[in-house]
Parts: C-alpha cells; structure tokens; sequence
C-alpha cells in the first residue's frame, strides 16, 4: 500500500513536471513577449521588467529559474497584473469554478447513476426509450446552446432565477444544470450499459436460482458490481467539468477561473498560465488517486496498484 | 500469401443489415449526406451580395436586401451585415470538415497506438495504457489552446517558406496551395492540435479488439507459417478492426466539432472573417438580451448544430449497435 502511494507521487511529480514544462517552453515561443503590446514601455523599461521576471537570456535559463521557483512552491507573479502574485489571483478565481465544477459533478455523478438504473431496469420500455434519446440529445447539443436556452426560458421568460453572475444559491442553479447535463447522459449511458451486462451474468442468475428475489437486494447485489465502469470514469468526468466550466463561465458571466486561462493566452501571461496549469494539474491528480483507492475498496479483486 | 480469415464472432455479415433496418440510423446518414451536399454545392450560387459584409445590420430572417432587388435574407443578418444563411453553409464547411479531418488524424494516431499496444502485451502494455490514463486526466483542451496560440504563427513561416520555395523552383500549382493553405492556417493548425489530442479512447477500443484478435487461431497459424509481426498486424488484424474504427470514427466527429466550436466559442478558434458554427454562436451568445432579441443569430446555429452533431451520435451508435459484438444483445 505504502508502495502505491509512493508510485503515485513519483508519476504526480511527472505529469506536473511535464505539464509546467510544456506550458512554460510554449508560450516562451510565441512570437511577441508579455511586454510588447504596452504603448508606454521603451525598450529599456521592457528590458529591466524582463530582468524582473527572469525572461530574459536564453531559454534555458529562463526555464531553470522558473524551475527552481517552483520547486520552492513558488508559482512567480503576473506579467499582466503587476504587484500580483499568481497565487493571490489563483486564490480568488478558483473557489468559483470549483464549486460550480463540484456541485455539477455531484449532480451528474448521483443524476446519471440513478437515471441509468432506472433505464437499465425498466429495459426497453418507453421510461428506457425517453432516457436514452434524452440522453443522446444532452450530449449532442453543447453547452454554449444549453445555456443561452436555459437563459432565455428560465431567467427572461419566466423569471424564476437570475440571468447570471455571482454569488447567491440561485444564481449556482442554471449554470451547474448547463454544466452537468451532458455528464449526466454520459453516466447513464454507462451505468445502463453496465447494469444490463451484471443482470445477465452469472453469479445474478446463481443468486436468483438460491432464491434470492427481485427487489431491493437484487438491485444492491447487483448494483455493487455495475457501478465500477462509472467510478473508472470519474476521473476524466473531473477533468471535463474543470474545463468545461470555461465556456459556462463565459455564458452565464462568471468570473472564475476560465477567464484567466484564455486571458493568459492571450496576454503572453506565462506564470499565471503555468500556476493555473499546475494547480488544475495536481487537482485532477489528487482526484485520481481517490477514485482510485476507492475503486479498490469496492472491488476487492483489483489489488490497488501503480 | 495467406488469406484474410474472418473470425464469425467479430464481423458478423449481418452487421450492414442491421445497420439498414434501423430506421433512426438510417434518417441520420441521409440526412449528414444532405448537409454536405448543401454546404458544398450551394454556396457558389447565392447572389454575391449576399457573401459580403453590407449595411443591412441585424435584419430579422425574410428582410429584402437593400443593395439588390429581389434578394432576400433567408435566415436574417449578423451585426456585420453578413447573410447567416450563406454564413451558416460556409460555417458548416469549416466545422463539418474540422470534424471529419480531425477525427481522421485520431482515428491513424489511435489505431497504431492502440495495435501496438495490444500486440505487444506484457510490460510495453502495461506502460502504455498506463501512459493513457495519464493523458485521460489531465485537462486536454488547455493545452489544445496552448499549441494552437505558440505553434500557429510557426505553421504560417512554415508555409510561406514553402511557398517562396516552390516559386523559385517555378511550381505555380504548389504555390497556389500554398497561398491556399496560408489563408487557411488557423483551421489547419487547429485540425492538426485536434487530431492529436483525440485518439484516447479509440486507442482503448482498438486495443481491446486486438488483445482477442490476437489469440484467435488464424493469427496462430499465420505465426506458425512464418509471417512477421508487421505483416500479421497489417494483413490479420487491420481488416478485422475496420468496422470498430469506422464506429468509433463516426462518433470521434462530434466530439471534434464540440471541440472545435468551444475554442471558436471562446475566441481561441476559427475568427471572422471565416466563420465556424462555434463563432457564429459565439456571435449569437453576445447580442442575448432582454429587450430585443436577435433570437435568429442564435436560433439558426444552434438548431443546425445540435441536429447535426446529434445525427453522428445516432449513426454512430446505430453503427455500434450492429457491429460490435458487446453491444450485440442490447
């Protein structure tokens, strides 16, 4: 066990590694520097902000300073809001996208499980037939449709909730169900899937034959084992919802941490792109080794390993 | 040689039977084959006042045009004066062929990645799906965006040297491409990061087909008579994946298009003056408010969008359905 986890940090420590790496060497090589757009600056005061930054000399200097930074948890300051560190911007976008991106998994984790079930229980029927084209439709049609829509009918026709912004429980309402509902299509879809093939193996069919009825343990036995493909997609299911939440963000006017990254992008800002990668990174890392360690408790087949 | 044995379990013949009698998967095709038709060969015979910008700004759909009689706005105009009719068919152009182009680049990338992987077995396996499950969790759209803003500007250099190149040399028919290709970089670069970042989950799928292809008896014998890996690969298992990767192609394209049109949503994608389903909603998304709606910038996109991408989603699983044998008893 122990070992595990010790592999898991050295692969963490790599993915990061990769990703810093990458970000950090391609926005260097972007034509134009963070710097260059800004009116005021002579090439001199462009120089010395440059020395500032560590961004000047050859790339593979600059590259083992912002190393070497970060090996100290030091995630450098922002090229574009000067006088702030990247982690102080970090740390007031972040809380907003991950709390949509939470309330969203949760939603379309319990909502796609339930709404599986129920398909794959009641197979065939029109309760399936509605599900499943349901379901197709919510992954067909994209968020940025999703969320005007629910915009015009929800928020200016009837008036229930707010259009967007910030801040208040109802105003998390419209942009975690545009988040969510694609995800919840996609567990359904999986645990409908997973479900019809546990309900017609063997060790069910041994069970029924010992007496065992349909019904809620049945549904529990069975249940146990369907659930494993959904939990395997948990992890990407975290990834989607992080950056997903970029254009949910964008729609419902948000301030989160989305519009940092296609800011950062676009305002050569690469120690603020590189933190959000990082962080994004050891996020989805993190989460990972969760579902992964939960994974084993569930199915104590799978010895956990790395 | 020796001949290509069909394993009955896999490539059942009744897989284009099945495929034929679903009647969803069916309207689906025809109606994917339609859009293309339409966005191919209709364009070139709109009026060409309709193709510029002009100052007949925001008109709803069914207004005249002002510059010449007799012509009118089908779906209404942008802020620009654009047609969004003509706008939506060139727009289709764009996305549809992102789509199908990246998917394709996916679809080689994750054949041979998952081949390989399956074939090999053992520890180069292990190491390899391990490398996917990497590459699962980490936020790949992010550095989609990344690539595209660094290695864009280096694609354009790259093009124009060919370009002066192939004119020194006196190729006219290569410098045109060129000039071509030039106008058209931001897509190619986009088609390219697309095409790379996508072929996850057909690595996976072909994989797993290959782990049992490569323990049926034909493959066995091919082995006994000698045969090299790469032959066995190209002629015994190539044939056997084709109607899995076709599945997974047809549902690869949606899932490039969504791509495509969330970067274009943001404004890190396709940009006027060109125009993608993505940035015409992106264009739609904007002028969204209370008081007067311009719902035909929105409505017209969205609609074509989601039918469309939900048609691949039908054919796809219509094709999942009739063809893989897992899914054989649903």
């Amino acid at each position: 066990m122990l070992g595990f986890f010790i592999r898991r940090l050295l692969s963490a420590i790599v993915v990061l590694w990769l990703a810093a790496s990458i970000t950090f060497v391609l926005m260097r090589s972007i034509r134009g520097g963070p710097f260059t757009s800004e009116k005021a600056g002579s090439e001199k005061a462009i120089a010395a902000k440059m020395e500032r930054f560590h961004l000047d000399g050859s790339l593979w200097e600059q590259y083992s300073a912002y190393m070497r930074a970060l090996a100290t948890f030091d995630l450098g300051d922002s090229t574009k809001y000067l006088d702030w560190r990247v982690s102080e911007l970090l740390a007031q976008k972040m809380p907003t996208s991950l709390t949509l991106g939470m309330v969203s998994f949760i939603i379309a984790s319990i909502g796609g499980v339930l709404l599986g079930a129920v398909s794959a229980l009641w197979r065939d029927t029109w309760v399936d037939r509605v599900a499943m084209i349901g379901a197709l439709v919510a992954i067909s049609v994209p968020t940025f449709v999703t969320g005007p829509l629910l915009i015009a009918v929800v928020a200016l026709w009837l008036g229930w909730l707010p259009v967007g912004g910030w801040g208040t429980v109802h105003q998390l309402v419209l942009p975690s169900i545009c988040l969510a509902a694609p995800y919840v299509a996609y567990v359904a879809r999986l645990m409908r899937n997973s479900l019809l093939d546990v309900l017609q193996s063997d060790f069910l069919r041994t069970a029924k034959a010992k007496g065992l009825r349909d019904g809620q343990a049945l549904i529990r036995h069975a249940m146990k084992v369907a659930i494993l493909p959904v939990v395997t997609f948990l992890g990407p299911l975290a990834a989607h919802l992080l950056t997903g939440s970029m254009v949910v963000e964008s729609v419902f006017n948000i301030s989160g941490a989305g519009s940092i990254f296609v800011n950062s992008i676009q305002n050569h800002d690469v120690f603020l792109l590189g933190g959000a990668v990082i962080v994004y990174c050891v996020l989805l890392q993190l989460f990972n080794l969760v579902v992964d360690v939960l994974y084993g408790v569930l199915d104590k087949r799978i010895r956990v390993y790395g | 040689m020796a001949e290509v044995a069909s394993p009955t379990a896999l490539s059942q013949p009744g897989g284009w039977t099945i495929l034929r009698r679903s009647r969803v998967s069916m309207l689906a095709l025809w109606f994917l084959v339609g859009l293309v038709f339409v966005a191919v060969l209709v364009p070139p015979f709109l009026p060409d006042e309709l193709k510029l910008t002009s100052k007949d700004s925001l008109l709803p759909p069914g207004a005249a045009c002002s510059a010449s009689e007799g012509v009118i706005y089908l779906c209404g105009t942008d802020l620009n004066g654009h047609d969004l009719f003509y706008r939506l068919l060139t727009g289709a152009q764009v996305s549809l062929g992102v789509g199908f182009v990246g998917a394709l680049l996916s679809l080689f990338v994750g054949t041979l990645y998952g081949m390989i992987s399956g074939f090999a077995g053992g520890r180069i396996d292990a190491f390899m799906m391990r490398v996917l499950d990497v590459l699962y969790s980490v936020p790949r759209i992010l550095f989609i965006m990344i690539f595209i803003a660094a290695l864009g500007p280096y694609l354009t250099d790259w093009l124009d040297a060919a370009r002066l190149w192939a004119q020194g040399h006196g190729w006219t028919t290569m410098e045109d491409l060129m000039v071509t290709a030039i106008r058209y970089s931001r897509i190619i670069i986009m088609v390219i990061c697309l095409g790379l970042v996508e072929w996850l989950t057909m690595a996976r799928i072909v994989r797993g087909q290959v782990l049992v292809l490569r323990e049926m008896t034909f493959v066995t014998a091919a082995r006994a008579m000698g045969q090299s890996n790469p032959a066995i690969l190209r002629l015994h298992l190539l044939p056997n994946l084709a109607t899995v990767v076709l599945t997974y192609l047809t549902l690869t394209i949606p899932a490039v298009i969504l791509d495509e049109s969330f970067l274009s949503f943001l404004g890190l994608g396709i940009d006027d003056p060109a125009a993608s389903w993505g940035s015409l909603l992106k264009d739609g998304a904007q002028v969204i408010n209370p008081l007067d709606s311009k719902w035909w910038l929105l409505f017209f996109p969205a609609t074509l969008m989601s039918i469309t991408l939900l048609a691949l989603n039908f054919l796809g699983d219509g094709l999942r359905d009739a063809f893989d044998p897992r899914s054989r008893s649903r």
